[in-house]
């Protein structure tokens, strides 16, 4: 099949940007969205144009680097799937398709679709684990955990960072990603000592890197390509307020 | 250069806590002066780094990636194993150490494997206490399973994602330390070569992805955590950014690359589809435990599936092995699909797939619990192909999944240089000529937390290390190189892109060191290589310049790499005449087509000494002694 792409082209930070129209020609339905990137990128290479930059790695969806927005959507139209496993067989001959990175004050755009996400990697050094040394662990199973907790732990760790999240919300807010981190160490025993300092710092951190606020629209949850629950940002937001009210930090 | 296991003497059961008190250690208020490398941020990476600066050692941690979350430690599915017995079915740390000896088809160190099988269950405390979501019991204990065709149910997991799972436990030690001033994260920085001083290994060269820039970093000792080569066959299941750059420069410095020609392939991958995949998807071997794996007895047949009927149906995999079937290990499994479909009976547009049918079990089991089972697999394989694997069978063919060589490391997980430490998929040394399931992250997490710790403190206690800074000659001719091979690169504007000289390498290894080698083919890879790498470059084209990003400068010094360490690796294939877990030559075979180990004149590891490009290197021979487990022939029949 044929296609025609709208791709945002920016050399570098700096640079304003603009968007640029690329003929993708012969494209097999069986192609990952990657793979007819990387067929339009051979053949912008041979017209001697720089290809078009993009972050990516494993491509089997669980690294969490794929980031574009496609049509409007963050990792394109397809429900829990992200960039890297959506098929060309969701597109039709001839469709127009749109190509832009993740919009957001908290992640400057490096070059094209690449973007800086550093500051999720900011937020988790905050307090988005649990303070144990390497040798100082109790026999694993000297600290049980429920079955019920233990997946709804699961449920939330289950996050590849990629952003999504904040590329969907209109606020462009981190509050999903950052509960979802809240929330796995949370719902387990072995979080508790820190419960407190680590919503509190986490929070401070998102606030300060310059991601805005949550309206309740939801757009993250429908845009996760892992489906984290937004019930996890009712489950941060009550042990903020807690720990603002109470803690002694 | 003479290279000496350093396994310390005595029963194996008690080498480690032996060598443990015996190790010097370096006084508390003299770690901080002793900076480390580390470079990768995988499992073996980011505990290593973690670890060693939670013991006072600033360290300076370094991935290509964005974030040290993204290494590709995270894509593993199954899980992790531990001798802990929590079942009560008779497992114990021996047990455990036994198997993988076993499994790894009597090619690897029987010291270091017992100590990875002592040390795995610290390491499932160590996860659990970090907040490690493993799948647990009702009653709130651990849950286990059997994997991988193992008699007990020893392996850890957390859904399909354990390697995810391991990872960001890894990973949040990791930011902790990064956050208290004790770890130096450098994101999107590729280490370009190795510096050696004295003899020593005292630091790297690199550059930053973003800024272009070349940069110099002196350390105590280096530590390398980066991965394997399968992406020499371009076609594998690693990340596409998974590459041999770290450690073949280091190679090419003066380490030892050991048993290259170690590699493995996973039975249960999703096929090729065209001239433009870029990688290939693995799906858990769980699957072959209700999925039948067979094709059409007759060559060519190109009915679709379900119109084939039963009489005309090969079962291969049951017919050639009844006793264990489709649960047969993954080097048999993979290259029975690969006899099939070089006898012309593969399936599927390519030819180059078999299937893996799910009907009885579905019929059997009724379709409900089929995908309370498989049912993210299932999907998965849905997006993918675009067909329903509920209606008609999946395809699967094998692709390279894990190489079980790497440089070559002594006990403490040095290589013959001294200061250079290799840690993980890396180094070549836990799991001989085969990886069993589930221990993978095992051994990454076993180097990283419990391993290095130790052991890079007693060569730091034991060695004179001299006081010196980047200004040294050596990091000037070492990044004085580095910068003339990237304008070599620059410069020489051909019509040929790095990818299509990559996707080229690929067949030629998949064709000449795959899943079956000869003689002939190996002979025919070695020609076919050295001529690709000439044209690489006389052809090859990069856009741009070093300044700032340039994805295409990237992957050619890579794709330059893989296209100088494909020759070791037949090399390597060439020299072993017998055929032994993931290396299986066609030459050494039984009458039935089995593996033919030769351990009279091949139970060494093959270590082998770079002397130039296109030069043939040296073979230095560690010999292997196995005093615990009785060297055995493998039978699945």
């Amino acid at each position: 099949m044929n296609l025609t792409l709208h791709v945002w082209r920016q050399k570098n930070a700096a640079d304003k940007g603009s968007w640029e129209t690329y003929n993708a020609k012969d494209i097999s339905p069986d192609m990952s969205f990657l793979e007819m990137l990387d067929v339009v990128n051979e053949g912008l290479e041979e017209g001697g144009t720089r290809p078009i930059s993009f972050d990516h790695d494993c491509r089997e969806g669980i690294c969490g680097m794929c980031s574009m927005v496609i049509n409007g959507r963050p990792h394109g139209p397809q429900k829990a799937t992200t960039t890297c496993q959506l098929h060309m067989r969701s597109f039709k001959d001839g469709d127009s398709i749109t190509i832009e990175p993740w919009r957001a004050k908290a992640f400057p755009v490096i070059q094209d679709l690449t973007v800086d996400r550093s500051s999720f990697d900011t937020i988790i050094q905050a307090g988005g684990y649990i303070s144990i040394r390497t040798g100082s662990a109790p026999d694993a199973n000297a600290i049980p955990v429920g079955k019920v907790d233990a997946d709804k732990a699961m449920n939330a760790a289950e996050c590849i960072g990629c952003g999504a999240c904040v590329a969907a919300c209109k606020n462009a807010s981190a509050m999903l990603f950052v509960s979802a981190k809240v929330s796995h160490l949370a719902q387990l025993p072995q979080g508790q000592a820190e419960r407190e300092r680590r919503v509190l710092n986490m929070v401070a951190t998102m606030d300060e890197a310059g991601f805005g606020n949550c309206t309740n629209t939801f757009e993250c949850e429908a845009a996760c390509p892992k489906e984290i629950s937004v019930s996890n940002i009712a489950l941060m937001n009550k042990d903020y307020l807690k720990a603002a009210l109470t803690s002694g930090e | 250069m003479t290279i000496q296991s350093n396994v310390p003497s005595g029963p194996v059961a008690e080498a480690w806590d032996k060598h443990r008190f015996e190790m010097k250690l370096v006084n508390p208020a003299n770690k901080r002066k002793h900076k480390l490398i580390v470079v990768g941020s995988g499992l073996a990476g980011a505990s290593a780094a973690a670890t060693l600066s939670e013991l006072g050692y600033p360290v300076d941690c370094f991935c290509f990636q964005d974030s040290p979350r993204r290494a590709h430690s995270i894509a593993a599915q199954g899980g992790i194993n531990a001798a802990k017995n929590y079942q009560n079915d008779g497992d114990s740390v021996y047990r455990l150490f036994y198997d993988t000896v076993k499994g790894g088809d009597f090619r690897s160190r029987e010291a270091n494997v017992h100590r990875l099988a002592q040390v795995s269950v610290d390491i499932i405390d160590q996860c659990a206490a970090q907040g490690v979501p493993f799948a647990r019991e009702y009653g709130g204990n651990l849950a286990n399973r059997s994997f991988g065709g193992a008699q007990v149910s020893r392996t850890f997991y957390a859904r399909g994602q354990t390697g995810q799972q391991l990872l960001l436990g890894a990973y949040s030690a990791l930011s902790k330390q990064i956050e208290a001033g004790a770890v130096t994260m450098h994101t999107r920085t590729e280490m370009l070569d190795l510096v050696i001083i004295n003899g020593q290994a005292r630091g790297i060269i690199t550059r930053n992805l973003i800024t272009g820039e070349i940069e110099r970093h002196v350390a105590d000792a280096v530590i390398l955590a980066t991965g394997g080569y399968g992406n020499v066959f371009y076609l594998s299941t690693n990340a596409k950014g998974c590459n041999v750059t770290a450690t073949w420069r280091a190679a090419k410095k003066g380490a030892y690359f050991a048993n290259p020609c170690y590699t493995q392939f996973h039975p249960t991958c999703i096929p090729v589809t065209g001239d433009h995949q870029s990688k290939l998807t693995l799906m858990s071997e769980s699957l072959r435990n209700d999925g039948r794996v067979w094709v059409p007895k007759e060559a060519g047949d190109k009915r679709p599936a379900n119109d084939i009927p039963e009489a005309e149906r090969d079962y291969y995999l049951e017919r050639k092995y009844p006793a264990f079937g489709n649960l047969v290990p993954r080097d048999i499994a993979s290259r029975s699909a690969k006899e099939m479909c070089d006898a012309g009976r593969g399936v599927g547009e390519t030819g180059l797939a078999v299937y893996l049918d799910f009907a009885d079990a579905i019929s059997r089991l009724g379709e409900d619990t089929i995908r309370a089972r498989y049912g993210n697999l299932f999907d998965m394989y849905n997006r993918i192909t675009g067909e329903n694997p509920y209606k008609v069978p999946m395809r699967i063919f094998p692709a390279c999944h894990y190489t079980m060589g790497g440089l070559w490391v002594d006990y403490n997980l040095m290589s013959n240089v001294p200061g250079l430490h290799v840690l993980g998929e890396a180094n070549f040394s836990d799991h001989g000529a085969n990886r069993l399931g589930a221990s993978a992250l095992m051994q990454g997490l076993s180097d990283g937390y419990f391993v290095i710790p130790y052991t890079v403190g007693n060569y730091l206690a034991t060695n004179d290390i001299e006081d010196l800074g980047t200004d040294h000659a050596a990091f000037d001719e070492a990044e004085n190189a580095v910068r003339e091979k990237m304008d070599t690169l620059l410069s020489i504007n051909g019509d040929r892109s790095v990818e299509s000289f990559h996707r080229e390498l690929g067949r030629i290894m998949w064709d000449g060191c795959g899943l079956e080698r000869t003689k002939e083919s190996l002979e025919t890879a070695l020609t076919k290589i050295a001529a690709l790498r000439d044209e690489f470059w006389k052809r090859v084209r990069v856009m741009g310049d070093g300044e700032g990003l340039n994805r295409s400068l990237e992957k050619a010094g890579q794709v330059a790499d893989f296209l100088e360490f494909a020759e070791v690796m037949c090399h390597d294939a060439l020299a072993r005449e017998e055929s032994c877990g993931g290396h299986f030559r066609g030459e050494f075979q039984t009458p039935e087509g089995e593996a033919l180990r030769d351990d009279a004149n091949f139970c060494h590891v093959a270590a082998w000494q770079f002397n130039g490009v296109g030069t043939e290197p040296t073979l230095h021979k560690e010999e292997l002694s196995f005093d615990n487990v009785k060297l055995t022939t493998r039978s699945y029949k």
